[in-house]
């Protein structure tokens, strides 16, 4: 039964709505007009904006903090690493300093995409993201600020930006994967080199559009040189390489045994381990061979932040030794802490795993890394 | 007073009175006899709307003009971008063929046929639509890979869950009710009189379906089968996950992994370009023929076709569908939960971003659904070309992927209107453009049912245009907009890049808590937002389907 009461809400809400959508419209046209003009005073009402939706969020500890503070601003955190992996730490950052925290979680690439896209007007003050290429293209862009001395100094020089732009927080090692309940880890080769030979054939995985990956495959072209690598993409695929999406699928493939090898980085492991404690997979660390390149998740500030102490402020936080040894000993995804002098339980030292010589901002060409994918067919 | 008006009015009309519009030239020109009469309240807005659904093309174009013509040619003559095309067509084609063939036959048996449990499988095979197609990948690989769920539990292995007919399995699964909802309203708007005459005149039911019914369909079937063609195109989550590269997976690495935008941004107009192309073959296809046919009349329920012997496999029909599209990454999500509940996962409450979600879709879906109803008046009453430019122009949105419209939107977004970046508002905007044509062509459909004529009565007894659009063309559009606002409302809720990058800071949902557990493989973690945002999806679909029904006894 239709209800003139029903078609008049109808009516109304379809009133409403176009009137919204016309509002939409002339926003747009004049976008031509507005678009060459620098966009720098538009920062206020952005964070204006997310201010107002974290009060709305009921029990959302940064509305507590936030409070507590006073009229702290909120500094804005693009974090490409997970709420499941920072999540706590980042809680504790707010509690320590009394500065509330407005974080975009996303995925590492399309933050950096994002803020490039932004430009200038940027609400972002920190940039937070788990792969040196994301973080060199950003570099690249002049979109850094400078970070202090002492705060650079702190790090490891293998885990950082040459030029001080950004430093590293963890650093996460790739490893082989492999499935314990048809390889011994005598068995598992010591380099990525050997996984060619026929013997390998369409038992390894890998997931070449992960960054992770791209990133090992720039440091390969780096090291080796192009043709060593374009040599070794052809015998993968040559040799029936398995393609997965992403270093989780691949973990959880061998697991149930349908690769027995797969190229990942090393802390995926421990998650299913975690889930479950049988889980028949370990991981074989590679010094000294390219297939154990260190990447890391890094910080910098940006040229566009507003708050530029503060975010120094943060960027100490990550630096200090809790956080550090929070990274390295506390949680279920241990990474290597990029801090000298703070050791990883569990985990090889540093020295150990002897990863090859490579300066983190040469990851920066993902460019000539894609092409070389894109030729050998690897992306397909 | 708008039923006894629109009723009365349909009555005396319910006969085939026009015969197939002749294509003459004269119809077709600018500015024809009919545009005239289309109120400016109904074509101003439609133009508004169509202008602003081409901002992130546009956007595109203009990246992309960066590019010298050399360079535009060597990337559009490239052996891999021709590759992409093939195997992109070849997708988009199949899993639209299978979706038709699926869908049409399902939705005939669901509404027309003595299907035993014909009410459950209505909603039951509409259900997969409600399973992103990341969520419905993964499970799939996650129990039919090889040592995956199912050889786990039934010790046989299925055939590998990868290439070409993985994607084309999986994407069929997930969107061909599509097809079944949109030729589902169709048949239930049918005037029954057209097939017992038919029937009455000796043909069999078989006859009367292929002769008389079918081409009824066509319209709808065409307007669903162009959804799940624009969807494939657009799609990245199945075909990344079950490896089968198309021209959007390239689309979406370049613009990842390479902040060279330009080139990304050609294959973006690429994309765009291969969208045209369908629109025009859709518009070929659905070329109002359902016209001469197409008026609802008494408003009788259509009596219901026995299906005698074949009654059982019919069932068993539907129901490996629901098996596959529904029953089963639904166990793998329950028993990622299980998994998890041993494992003693700290599970972190869903009520927060399942209200989020809930909120955010339903503005989309309103939203949506007001941005529609011009475009579709318009498109269904007019015979102007730049009615049906307009129309077609809001698709290009849909075909795009969503991380390209995403960044589109945080380009063009943060320097116009500042105020609204990463606001509610901005999210809805970006989903009306990612989803506006869900809502039109189901709106569309549903006044396409209804002959002008309806409206001129009107107008000859003595209403004015504006009252004769608020008393006859809306309540009859309603069908439709109800219909096309689940919809939008179920794409929305599922939508991942535009969320990300445009929600409000801390704005969490659903969709981005199973997008970041699954990222980092807490599995046990992803379950149960999955699972929750899959029931918020059913819960629309099923009560608008039986809403429908029980209007139409």
């Amino acid at each position: 039964m239709r209800t003139p009461r029903r078609a008049a809400a109808v009516l109304a809400a379809v009133a409403l709505l176009a009137a919204a959508c016309g509002g939409g419209d002339t926003a747009d046209d004049t976008a031509t007009d507005d678009a060459t003009t620098d966009g720098t005073a538009t920062d206020d009402p952005a964070t204006d904006d997310a201010d107002a939706t974290d009060t709305d969020a009921a029990g959302d500890e940064a509305t507590e903090d936030h409070a507590a503070a006073g009229d702290a601003e909120p500094l804005t955190v693009y974090s490409g690493r997970s709420e499941e992996l920072v999540g706590e730490v980042l809680a504790g950052f707010e509690e320590q300093t009394g500065i509330p925290l407005d974080v975009r979680y996303g995925d590492t690439a399309e933050l950096a995409a994002t803020i490039l896209n932004e430009g200038e007007a940027s609400p972002a003050d920190v940039y937070f993201g788990q792969d040196a290429g994301a973080l060199g293209a950003l570099q690249a862009e002049g979109r850094f600020a400078a970070l202090p001395d002492d705060l650079v100094e702190l790090v490891e020089p293998a885990f950082s930006s040459t030029t001080g732009e950004w430093v590293g927080v963890t650093g996460r090692v790739r490893v082989l994967a492999y499935n314990t309940e048809t390889l011994t880890e005598d068995e598992v080769p010591d380099s990525v080199l050997e996984l060619t030979d026929p013997a390998w054939s369409g038992r390894v995985s890998w997931a070449p559009t992960n960054g992770s990956f791209q990133a090992f495959v720039t440091a390969m072209r780096v090291t080796e040189g192009e043709d060593v690598t374009r040599e070794w993409l052809e015998g993968m695929l040559a040799n029936d390489v398995q393609v997965f999406e992403n270093n989780a699928s691949q973990v959880e493939a061998v697991g149930r045994g349908e690769v027995d090898v797969a190229l990942v980085n090393h802390y995926y492991l421990l998650r299913f381990t975690a889930e479950d404690p049988d889980f028949p997979v370990a991981n074989k660390y590679l010094p000294g061979d390219i297939g154990g390149l260190v990447n890391v998740a890094g910080v910098g500030v940006l040229d566009s932040s507003d708050q530029p102490v503060e975010a120094e402020q943060f960027v100490a936080y990550l630096l200090s030794d809790d956080v550090q040894h929070y990274f390295g000993t506390e949680t279920n995804e241990r990474e290597f802490p990029a801090v000298e002098g703070v050791e990883a339980t569990d985990l090889p030292t540093v020295e150990e795993l002897d990863p090859p010589a490579i300066d983190l901002s040469d990851l920066e060409d993902l460019q000539g890394t894609l092409a070389l994918l894109q030729e050998t067919g690897a992306l397909e | 007073m708008d039923r006894d008006l629109s009723g009365v009015l349909a009555d005396p009309l319910g006969e085939p009175s026009e015969p197939p519009a002749p294509t003459t030239p004269a119809r077709r020109r600018w500015g024809s006899v009919r545009a005239s009469r289309t109120h400016p309240v109904v074509w101003v807005p439609a133009l508004l709307v169509a202008l602003a659904m081409l901002v992130p093309a546009a956007f595109l174009v203009v990246q992309a003009s960066e590019l010298s013509g050399e360079r535009i040619q060597q990337l559009v003559t490239a052996p891999e971008t021709l590759r992409l095309t093939g195997r992109t067509l070849l997708l988009a084609g199949s899993v639209t063929g299978a979706s038709l063939l699926l869908g049409v036959p399902i939705a005939w048996l669901t509404v027309r046929s003595d299907l035993p449990g014909r009410r459950f499988f209505a909603v039951a095979t509409a259900l997969p639509l409600v399973i992103p197609t990341y969520v419905g990948a993964y499970a799939l690989v996650a129990a039919l890979a090889p040592g995956g769920l199912v050889q786990d539990w039934f010790g046989f292995r299925p055939p590998s869950p990868y290439g070409f007919w993985a994607a084309f399995t999986a994407l069929t699964l997930f969107t061909f009710p599509y097809v079944l909802l949109t030729v589902q309203a169709a048949l239930r708007g049918l005037d029954p009189s057209l097939e017992e005459a038919s029937r009455s005149l000796g043909r069999g039911p078989l006859v009367t379906f292929l002769r008389v019914t079918l081409p009824q369909l066509r319209p709808s079937a065409a307007a669903g089968g162009l959804l799940v063609t624009l969807y494939v195109l657009s799609d990245f989550g199945a075909v990344s996950m079950l490896r089968y590269s198309t021209f959007t997976r390239a689309v979406y690495l370049q613009y990842r992994a390479a902040f060279d935008r330009a080139p990304a941004a050609l294959l973006g107009v690429l994309l765009v370009a291969m969208t045209v192309v369908f629109l025009v073959l859709e518009a070929r296809v659905a070329r109002d023929r359902g016209g001469q046919f197409g008026i609802r009349g008494s408003g009788r329920a259509a009596s219901r076709v026995p299906l005698g012997r074949w009654r059982w496999p019919a069932v068993a029909f539907c129901s490996s569908v629901v098996i596959a599209g529904l029953v089963l990454p639904v166990s793998v999500l329950v028993s990622w939960l299980v998994r998890g509940l041993r494992g003693g996962e700290a599970f972190t409450a869903v009520a927060g971003p399942a209200g989020r979600s809930l909120l955010v879709a339903a503005l989309g879906a309103l939203a949506a659904v007001a941005c529609a109803v011009p475009i579709a008046v318009w498109a269904a009453r007019s015979r102007s070309r730049l009615a049906r430019l307009v129309e077609r122009a809001s698709f290009t949105g849909y075909a795009l992927p969503g991380i390209v419209v995403a960044l589109a939107l945080v380009y063009v977004g943060i320097r116009t209107v500042p105020a609204l970046y990463q606001t509610l508002a901005m999210l809805v905007f970006a989903y009306v453009v990612l989803f506006l044509p869900q809502a039109v062509g189901a709106v569309r459909t549903s006044l396409l049912q209804v002959n002008a004529n309806v409206e001129d009565a009107a107008r000859m007894l003595g209403s004015s245009r504006l009252t004769t659009l608020r008393r006859v063309t809306l309540p009859l559009a309603r069908r439709g907009a109800l219909a096309g606002g689940a919809l939008v409302f179920l794409t929305a809720l599922k939508e991942l890049p535009a969320t990300l990058l445009l929600a409000p800071t801390g704005y969490d949902t659903l969709a981005t808590r199973v997008w970041s557990a699954t990222t980092e493989a807490f599995f046990a973690r992803a379950s149960l937002p999955a699972l929750a945002l899959i029931l918020l999806g059913s819960v629309p679909l099923a009560v608008s389907m039986i809403r429908e029904r029980r209007e139409r006894i």
